[in-house]
């Protein structure tokens, strides 16, 4: 039986809650797990003042209400499962090196920044920052996947150096940008100056899209590792459809101020039509 | 023991310890995932003169490969894991990707692997710099630059113990029965999953045995079993009416599959004309398995 925590009063200001996390609490009673610690703006405070909990911690943790102010759930999480059923605060799975995370709302910002493993799933939208470093930071995430259902903000995949990010809706500016390798899909949309600074890694779109005039135009192919990529996300429900898998893809390699290694995939525009 | 109104002689067939892998080559369409499987699988008989045994598994569907595209399955056999490992380097970088919209992928199952050797880790450097790495699913894939656009191969390929030469001798009254026997026994045993036959269309006429009166060659005719020395050779085997004898060779990834193989081989091939099914070996004193055909049939 997993650990059930049920928004009861919700937070006026940010609750600090990196505790949770799975392993954290196995093992833990629902009364252990309510006197587990967070912080509520600059105060001191404990779980069961926001939530009411049912259960026992055995791997799995369930969130129920909105948790828009609730920052940094499942930070540094190795493994097991959480579910939140709502929409979810700043800082989601930060750092994470294993486990999964659903949300079946919205995100908020800096979803799953530097996260090293594991995956995330947001089945609504997330905001600015998605798989990005911190701000100062020079690396992204450097493994997992953070795939959303919805939009994402700006900056998506800063600094990214490995992982799979996908997005089923549109993405906004810098996406990619100061990429380093990995993979960003972006079955909408893509916004300006995508790929920004990027030295390797690939940017792939099913839109076309306004590039910087630092990336040259190179060939239209179809990329077999595209394949497998789009297959896994059409796996995991994103509406990848037949057109995208067996499409043929414009490659434009940049950032030429980074040497041009890496690329921006565009779907040929009559593949696209015909999806 | 008569099986069909053929003799089955109350032998066995000695196979040996092998280290097997299975590849999983896609290209655009049919023709050229089989043009790649099949440069991949020449030359690759025996491990005596060509380091390897290797063959077409199977034919699979475009929805069963990992790109979607249609897709040939190999398997290749070795006699340890690095032998393995530097016959998969050879063969995909001079077989697989030299041939137009191939990609080339690790198809052992995760739960009977071994251990792997790398592949597409070492054939990365052909792209001289232009090379790039995805990781997807905890799987690392390279993409090399070719001239028809990249060449996909995975990064590392299992590689798990299997079975090396099992065989079955079908001993005929002539040439044409013996044959037709043998091609019924070998499209009997396509049929299983996790063999090949290595062989020409699966059939070899020139079995071996150890050694030799020259002491450079390791291998040599098998005298017990050629019709034209019958009057000369002490360790002749066949009878009078016996003038064609052609061999089945069959490694598997495990010994289920090749006696399985066996069995059906030997069902098919008891027709008119065959005399006696028979299995070569070498008094039971090199290899590790022991494949007797009266246990088979019995199904002991």
């Amino acid at each position: 039986m997993s650990l059930t925590l049920t928004m009861r009063s919700a937070p006026e200001v940010p609750l600090e809650a990196e505790v949770l996390s799975p392993e954290r609490f196995e093992g833990m009673s629902a009364a252990q797990a309510a006197e587990a610690a967070v912080l509520y703006g600059n105060r001191r405070a404990q779980l069961g003042d926001f939530f009411s909990i049912e259960g026992k911690g055995d791997g799995e943790l369930r969130l129920v209400g909105d948790c828009t102010r609730v920052k940094r759930i499942g930070a540094a999480m190795t493994r097991g499962r959480i579910v939140i059923e709502g929409d979810v605060g700043m800082h989601l799975g930060a750092g994470m090196s294993g486990g999964t995370i659903t949300v079946q709302g919205d995100a908020a910002d800096s979803v799953g920044h530097e996260m090293l493993g594991g995956q995330i799933v947001v089945k609504g939208n997330a905001g600015h920052l998605v798989g990005s470093t911190i701000r100062g930071g020079r690396v992204g995430i450097r493994g997992g996947e953070i795939i959303v259902h919805g939009n994402v903000g700006n900056e998506t995949g800063t600094g990214m150096r490995r992982g799979l990010i996908a997005v089923g809706g549109n993405a906004g500016d810098f996406t990619g940008a100061n990429m380093l390798a990995g993979t960003i899909v972006v079955l909408g949309q893509l916004g300006w100056r995508s790929g920004a600074g990027m030295k390797r890694g690939s940017i792939v779109s099913t839109q076309p899209a306004e590039l910087l005039p630092t990336f040259r135009y190179a060939c239209t192919y179809r990329p077999v590792m595209l394949r497998l990529v789009l297959a896994h996300l059409r796996e995991q429900g994103l509406p990848v459809t037949d057109a995208h898998v067996l499409g043929r893809y414009r490659r434009w390699s940049g950032d030429a101020v980074e040497d041009s290694r890496g690329e921006i995939l565009l779907l040929e525009q009559s593949e696209r039509a015909a999806a | 023991m008569l099986l069909n109104g053929v003799a089955v002689e109350d032998t066995f067939a000695e196979a040996f310890a092998m280290w097997g892998a299975r590849v999983m080559i896609t290209a655009e369409n049919d023709k050229w995932a089989m043009a790649a499987a099949r440069a991949m699988t020449g030359f690759a008989t025996s491990v005596i003169g060509c380091k390897c045994e290797a063959g077409i598994e199977r034919i699979v569907p475009a929805g069963q490969t990992p790109d979607g595209r249609p897709g040939v399955s190999v398997l290749l056999f070795a006699t340890s894991a690095e032998s393995v490992g530097k016959r998969l380097v050879e063969r995909v970088g001079q077989c697989v990707m030299t041939c137009p919209t191939t990609a080339c992928y690790n198809a052992l199952p995760a739960e009977t692997t071994a251990t792997t050797v790398v592949v597409g880790g070492l054939l990365r450097y052909f792209g001289d710099g232009f090379q790039a790495a995805k990781l997807l699913d905890g799987r690392r894939f390279w993409r090399v630059p070719a001239m028809d656009g990249e060449f996909l191969v995975e990064e590392r390929f299992g590689v798990q113990p299997a079975i090396g030469g099992g065989n079955l001798l079908i001993l005929g009254e002539d040439s044409a029965p013996t044959l037709a026997a043998t091609e019924a026994a070998v499209e009997a045993m396509r049929a299983v999953p996790g063999v090949i036959l290595p062989f020409p269309d699966g059939v070899v006429r020139c079995g071996s045995k150890v050694g030799s009166r020259y002491k450079t060659v390791i291998a040599s005719t098998n005298d017990a079993y050629c019709p034209t020395l019958r009057a000369v050779s002490s360790a002749t085997r066949l009878g009078e009416d016996v003038n064609c004898v052609l061999e089945i060779v069959i490694d598997g990834l495990d010994l289920s599959s090749v006696e399985e193989a066996m069995r059906r081989g030997m069902k098919a091939a008891a027709r008119p004309g065959v005399r006696q099914i028979s299995a070569g070996n070498y008094g039971g004193n090199l290899g590790q398995y022991k494949i007797g055909l009266h246990g088979l049939m019995n199904g002991t």
